[in-house]
């Protein structure tokens, strides 16, 4: 029978509860200390890093613009504002000249593996959409990625149809995605082979983005049209 | 003394190789294969998946060995998923900062580092009970032995499922990509490819380690009959 009174037996003590919280405490505020100082540091190197991205993008998919403007869309009314604001931004593209060449727009929706975000260029004088860069996509490497560089895909965008009706309540047609090889009308999307649920998510993101922010932009394009030269008029008075 | 101190056994080169290739953290001990099944459709997500690991693996069992005889035993294991999530957090933002592109591409496998059972694996049973120089050294072994694996699954399945290696194209343009190997299956196609391949030569060396063994035992024991 085991000596119940030998030393090697005993279990060891428990350690206070005050022992166990501080040193999860201790442990707690380094991990803070430590999360804090890098998110500091790398923090203005990811806005930059998200910017150039971003500026990419917009001259991307505007190729004629020069320069830019950022405007935010509230309750209808789009506003001159800078790539810090807050709600949803729409960029505008300008010539050398200050001519308007055309908008940026964000459009995202549920691809097969995550939210694919995307920046498409709109022409509001003629309600064309006339291509896009994807700014996120996880989708399925061989498969979904193919948005990119399905050459019958990217076709669809050389004037996808995307008119405001008159009352400028919507789009004219809805913009679908249909099986691919059956596309008959402009505001159809021919879809990939194989990749149907993101060639679906495509056409989703596109209608969708388009029934709310065309319409608004529809009604105040006078003002993004004017916004470059009038910002020049405002520079040089100032100077 | 009821209890006399193990003395700890000193640092040879065994502590940083084993991991590299004799307990290789992927195709000897099966550990972490979450993402080596996931991220390793190419060799550059497999390399920068690796090298984040290395980041989060030396770190934490660094400061799991520094801490080692501050942390008691009951609350270990919160300890060091604390100090392993902050690691991950680390990087989250260093490769945020780096390139956005492969940030994306990573997507939510960097945040599951957490749960790669190969680092708490180590931090339980190596840095915690080791000095911090020996934890760290033989982290730096495994978390290489784990990127090597990364990149030998990822290149084989980036130059059958694209003809490509580091995104420049190896095989002709007439080259049907194999889709299959750049998808899921993909990855359990190849992982247990290298599997077979590995176990193979294997047991083929232990094979003829045994039969020289037995060959020189015959040879000492002619002399007695």
């Amino acid at each position: 029978m085991a000596d119940l009174g030998n030393d090697t037996n005993k279990v060891p003590p428990l350690p206070s509860s005050i022992s166990l919280i501080s040193t999860l405490g201790v442990v707690a505020m380094l991990s803070g200390f430590l999360v804090v100082l890098v998110y500091e540091y790398t923090k203005p190197i990811i806005a930059e890093n998200q910017r150039l991205a971003t500026e990419r993008a917009i001259f991307k998919v505007l190729p004629k613009a020069t320069s830019r403007l950022t405007f935010t869309v509230t309750e209808g009314k789009v506003k001159l504002a800078n790539d810090k604001a807050k709600g949803e931004l729409i960029y505008a593209g300008y010539d050398a000249q200050n001519n308007f060449v055309g908008l940026a727009l964000n459009a995202a929706e549920q691809g097969y593996q995550d939210i694919i975000k995307l920046l498409y260029g709109y022409q509001p004088d003629t309600g064309c959409i006339t291509g896009y860069d994807v700014l996120k996509s996880t989708e399925t490497p061989g498969f979904g990625t193919k948005i990119t560089s399905d050459e019958g895909f990217l076709a669809n965008f050389n004037c996808l149809d995307a008119k405001v009706n008159q009352e400028q309540s919507g789009l004219i047609n809805v913009i679908k995605t249909v099986r691919h090889g059956s596309k008959n009308n402009p505001w159809e999307i021919d879809a990939i082979s194989g990749s149907t649920i993101t060639s679906n998510a495509v056409g989703r993101m596109f209608n969708k983005s388009g029934q709310v922010l065309h319409p608004i932009i529809s009604k105040n394009l006078p003002l993004i049209k004017s916004a470059k030269q009038q910002e020049r008029g405002e520079h040089g008075q100032s100077n | 003394m009821a209890n006399p101190t193990k003395k700890e056994a000193p640092l040879t080169m065994d502590v940083f190789t084993a991991g590299i290739w004799k307990e290789n953290p992927v195709f000897v001990m099966m550990l972490g294969l979450c993402p080596v099944l996931a991220v390793t459709n190419s060799v550059e997500n497999s390399l920068a998946m690796g090298l984040a690991s290395i980041f989060v693996l030396v770190c934490s069992n660094a400061l799991v060995s520094a801490l080692r005889n501050f942390i008691p035993k009951q609350v270990r294991i919160t300890t060091y998923i604390i100090i392993i999530a902050t690691f991950v957090t680390l990087v989250d933002y260093i490769i945020q900062a780096i390139s956005l592109d492969l940030y994306n591409k990573l997507g939510a496998f960097i945040q599951l580092i957490v749960v790669n059972c190969l680092i708490l694996g180590r931090a339980e049973a190596f840095a915690s009970k080791n000095s911090f120089g020996k934890s760290v050294i033989s982290a730096l072994g495994m978390g290489l032995g784990f990127t090597l694996a990364l990149v030998m699954l990822g290149g084989v399945r980036e130059l059958l499922g694209a003809g490509q290696l580091l995104g420049y194209q190896v095989f002709s343009l007439n080259f049907e990509p194999w889709i299959v190997m750049i998808l899921p299956p993909g990855g359990f196609i190849v992982l247990g490819s290298w599997l077979l391949l590995i176990n193979y030569f294997e047991q083929r060396k232990t094979g003829q380690l045994i039969a020289e063994d037995s060959a020189s035992h015959c040879t000492v024991s002619q002399p007695r009959s």
